[in-house]
């Protein structure tokens, strides 16, 4: 490898696109690492606490695009207090500051500020694609500066941001020479939209390939958008609510037809059933349907659209499906691969209308099925046992029964079993979510059979420290742990530390652990932060025996964190 | 605090072995010692905290296995705080989507219940719905004897202000002219047998 000059490597590296491929061809020797590094342009950090911007920035020089996840998985469950962290600001700061010329920026659980927005767009000048997923701080005066700077934006996508809205002006903010959007998602934003700016924003915009819209956007601009732009892949729809007897209707139900190209359908985040009809010459082509917000169709409408959707591979849906609903997808989609079903009742007080029949049903029909969400009402043994010899390719799975610590109704027996089956059977498993009754025994199962696992998600399971025990030492590829109410303590959390180095994070809140063992691990590992939240300033100082309601530890290059809020303690 | 199954033996093959039959056919499954795992847990003194209420209550409980109160779990169920935010029940104000909601009276029953037909694809889901609302059973609908061998009818008014018998025509022509439902006992409702 000596014999060839770094061009060459570099040529050949262009073909080890995914980021464990290209991490790994850059541990082989120095020479590979120096001609990796730098031409490495997408780069993902799970953890920004993990390292600092500039330790990125000198290591990746010709960076283009990063990805960057703050805050704990919890923190979508409100288990994380506000302020606890994860601001973007430090990395916006530094990638301006530095000759790096960023043009995609990915988000996950951040907290952006509008002021954030500002510099990146003023700085940035090649910036093309902004991505956030579930952040929060930042208002439509941050996205009207992203709108008036980036001149070649390509995509702004905003997905379940929590944005204050301070009126739809954004929109106008794109100048008339910006002409180069393919993707632009605002479906979070509350308020209102400038309908006039975006027909126009739309209209000189012909690489527009993907459009979700916000409750805002009526009917009649849905028409007129969709006559604009019939080359759109992915729509997400607004406000889908009109007379199926007016003008309007019937123009849409025309200019649809055009739309051949739609594989992605999303939104109905307001609806009237009586006007679905108009969509349905577009659902034999549908590869994705997303209805997980559309709680206004139900019944004998919801299944008369999905029994013409017989392309689908990703159904995102609610539980007024019903097993009955969930027989009809069964039998419909065939190349299904991902099912999401979500609680329609979102308090978990009321009833799932799904159980383990929708679930058997559909491991029957889509035989190529590997990836599922599914919130339910009760699951049984058998059925978890009958889904995994039907459907040994999951990658991800993740099961929610809303009761918990609910057991198997049929025989009231925890569902070690079950899930024991499930993990036996799909080798190739790389994500698990357990509920319902379980004991140490499943996490026994999980410890021999879940080798490629890579993220554990556990609430309200197993007896003793030996169930988080059997998990820590027989996964080996583990990298993410979440754990809440669960009686593990300092003997589980203290047994192997070594392991910990080997993964991103490990949460553990409502559990056993005592201050006394968190400082142990602490002292013990000096790259780990070991943070405990201390929300209601119930911890004394001192006073080593008691418990630790939540604790949240992560390998790092960088130590401690400087930007931690009081009530958080960093061992 | 264990299981009885003994994990402290090396080779406890029972233990570990994974049956693909159905489950319930070893006696000596258990199961969990709820109340172990409940009792290990001091109570925190946090008395407003939602997550500590749910665990005061389970202390109280020794072999039962309740589950902690739904709706006071902080957290609970896993579902993004987004989408608990930006959900709109079903019964929103859509103006061209009101729930079809029709009071049900059963005969004997202290008071009414209501239910949306809108939920229910057809005769099927909406007799059983019933049936577990009530705790009751009704027999098998054929044409000609209506709901023969069960001591209910579910009988509903229509549009005219005619009480008939549920099922006989076709299920959207039900929904759209049903105006209640009363489940109706005995002998009155053998008089509505159908075809007669």
């Amino acid at each position: 490898m000596n014999y060839f000059p770094d061009e060459v490597l570099e040529h050949v590296f262009d073909f080890v696109a995914s980021h464990r491929d290209r991490n790994a061809v850059s541990l082989v020797c120095r020479l590979w690492h120096r001609v990796e590094r730098l031409s490495r342009q997408r780069v993902f950090v799970g953890n920004c606490y993990a390292l600092s911007p500039e330790i990125l920035i000198a290591r990746f020089p010709g960076l283009k695009s990063l990805t960057l996840k703050g805050k704990p998985h919890f923190a979508d469950f409100n288990l994380v207090p506000h302020d606890w962290g994860g601001y973007v600001q430090p990395w916006i700061e530094a990638l301006s500051n530095s000759r790096i010329g960023l043009e995609e920026l990915r988000l996950k659980r951040m907290v952006v500020s509008d002021e954030s927005l500002e510099l990146l767009s003023r700085s940035l000048a090649n910036f093309k694609s902004l991505v956030l997923v579930s952040c929060e701080g930042f208002t439509t005066v941050g996205l009207a500066a992203i709108a008036a700077n980036c001149r070649f934006l390509r995509e702004l996508d905003l997905q379940e941001n929590e944005i204050d809205d301070h009126s739809g002006h954004w929109l106008s903010c794109f100048p008339d020479s910006c002409t180069s959007l393919i993707s632009l998602n605002f479906a979070c934003l509350k308020g209102e939209i400038n309908l006039a700016a975006l027909e126009r924003l739309v209209a000189r915009s012909p690489n527009l390939r993907s459009l979700r819209l916000n409750r805002a956007v009526p009917l009649e601009t849905l028409q007129n958008i969709l006559m604009r732009a019939p080359q759109l892949v992915d729509l997400g729809t607004g406000s889908y609510i009109h007379d199926p007897d007016s003008e309007t209707y019937n123009k849409l139900k025309h200019t649809i037809l055009k739309c051949k190209s739609i594989r992605n359908l999303s939104g109905f985040l307001e609806v009237a059933p009586r006007c679905l009809p108009a969509i349905y010459p577009i659902c034999l082509n549908l590869t994705s349907l997303n209805l997980s917000y559309a709680a206004g169709i139900h019944g004998s409408e919801l299944v008369k659209l999905i029994r013409r959707c017989a392309k689908l591979q990703r159904l995102w849906i609610l539980d007024c499906i019903g097993d009955k609903g969930l027989e009809v997808v069964a039998s419909t989609c065939k190349e299904l691969q991902e099912l999401r079903v979500f609680p329609s009742d979102v308090l978990g007080v009321g009833h799932a209308a799904v159980t383990e029949n929708g679930l058997v049903a559909i491991s029957a029909g889509c035989p190529k099925l590997h990836s599922l969400l599914y919130f339910c009402q009760q699951m049984t043994n058998a059925a978890l046992i009958v889904v995994a010899k039907n459907c040994p390719n999951f990658i991800r799975f993740r099961l929610c029964i809303l009761e918990p610590t609910k057991p198997d109704p049929v025989t009231m027996q925890p569902l070690d079993d079950g899930f024991g089956a499930i993990v036996q059977s799909c080798k190739h498993l790389r994500r698990l979510s357990l509920s319902g009754l379980l004991t140490d025994r499943v996490f026994l199962y999980i410890g021999m059979y879940a080798e490629q696992l890579e993220m554990l998600s556990v609430a309200f399971a197993g007896d003793s420290d030996k169930g988080m025990l059997y998990v820590l030492n027989g996964c080996k590829k583990l990298r993410k742990l979440e754990i809440r109410d669960c009686p593990y303590g300092d003997k589980a959390l203290l047994t192997d530390v070594g392991k910990y180095e080997t993964m991103r994070s490990l949460w553990m809140s409502s559990c056993e652990v005592t201050l006394g063992g968190c400082k142990t691990l602490a002292k013990e590992m000096p790259r780990l932060n070991v943070e405990i939240i201390n929300e209601h300033d119930q911890m004394e100082i001192g006073s080593e025996e008691q418990r630790v309601e939540k604790m949240y530890l992560y390998r790092t290059l960088v130590g401690p964190r400087k930007d931690a809020p009081e009530f958080v303690w960093t061992l | 605090m264990e299981s009885k199954v003994a994990y402290d033996n090396d080779l406890n093959l029972k233990a570990t072995e994974l049956r693909l039959g159905l489950p319930g056919t070893d006696d000596r499954e258990e199961q969990t010692l709820f109340s172990a795992r409940n009792n290990k847990r001091p109570l925190p003194d946090t008395s407003k905290e939602c997550g500590s209420k749910k665990k005061s209550d389970a202390q109280h409980v020794d072999n039962e296995t309740a589950p902690p109160t739904k709706a006071q779990i902080v957290g609970w169920p896993p579902i993004r705080s987004y989408r608990k935010n930006n959900l709109q029940p079903k019964k929103s104000d859509q103006a061209e989507v009101a729930g079809i909601y029709v009071k049900v009276s059963m005969d004997g029953a202290p008071y009414l219940r209501k239910i949306d037909l809108g939920i229910y694809q057809g005769y099927p889901e909406l007799l059983k719905a019933l049936e577990s609302m009530f705790k009751f059973t009704i027999g098998e609908y054929s044409e000609r004897e209506g709901y023969k061998g069960s001591e209910y009818a579910p009988t509903y008014e229509d549009k005219d202000g005619d009480w008939m018998l549920v099922g006989d025509v076709p299920w959207d022509m039900f929904m759209s002219s049903c105006k209640r439902l009363r489940i109706m006992k005995g002998s009155e409702a053998r008089g509505l047998g159908c075809g007669v």
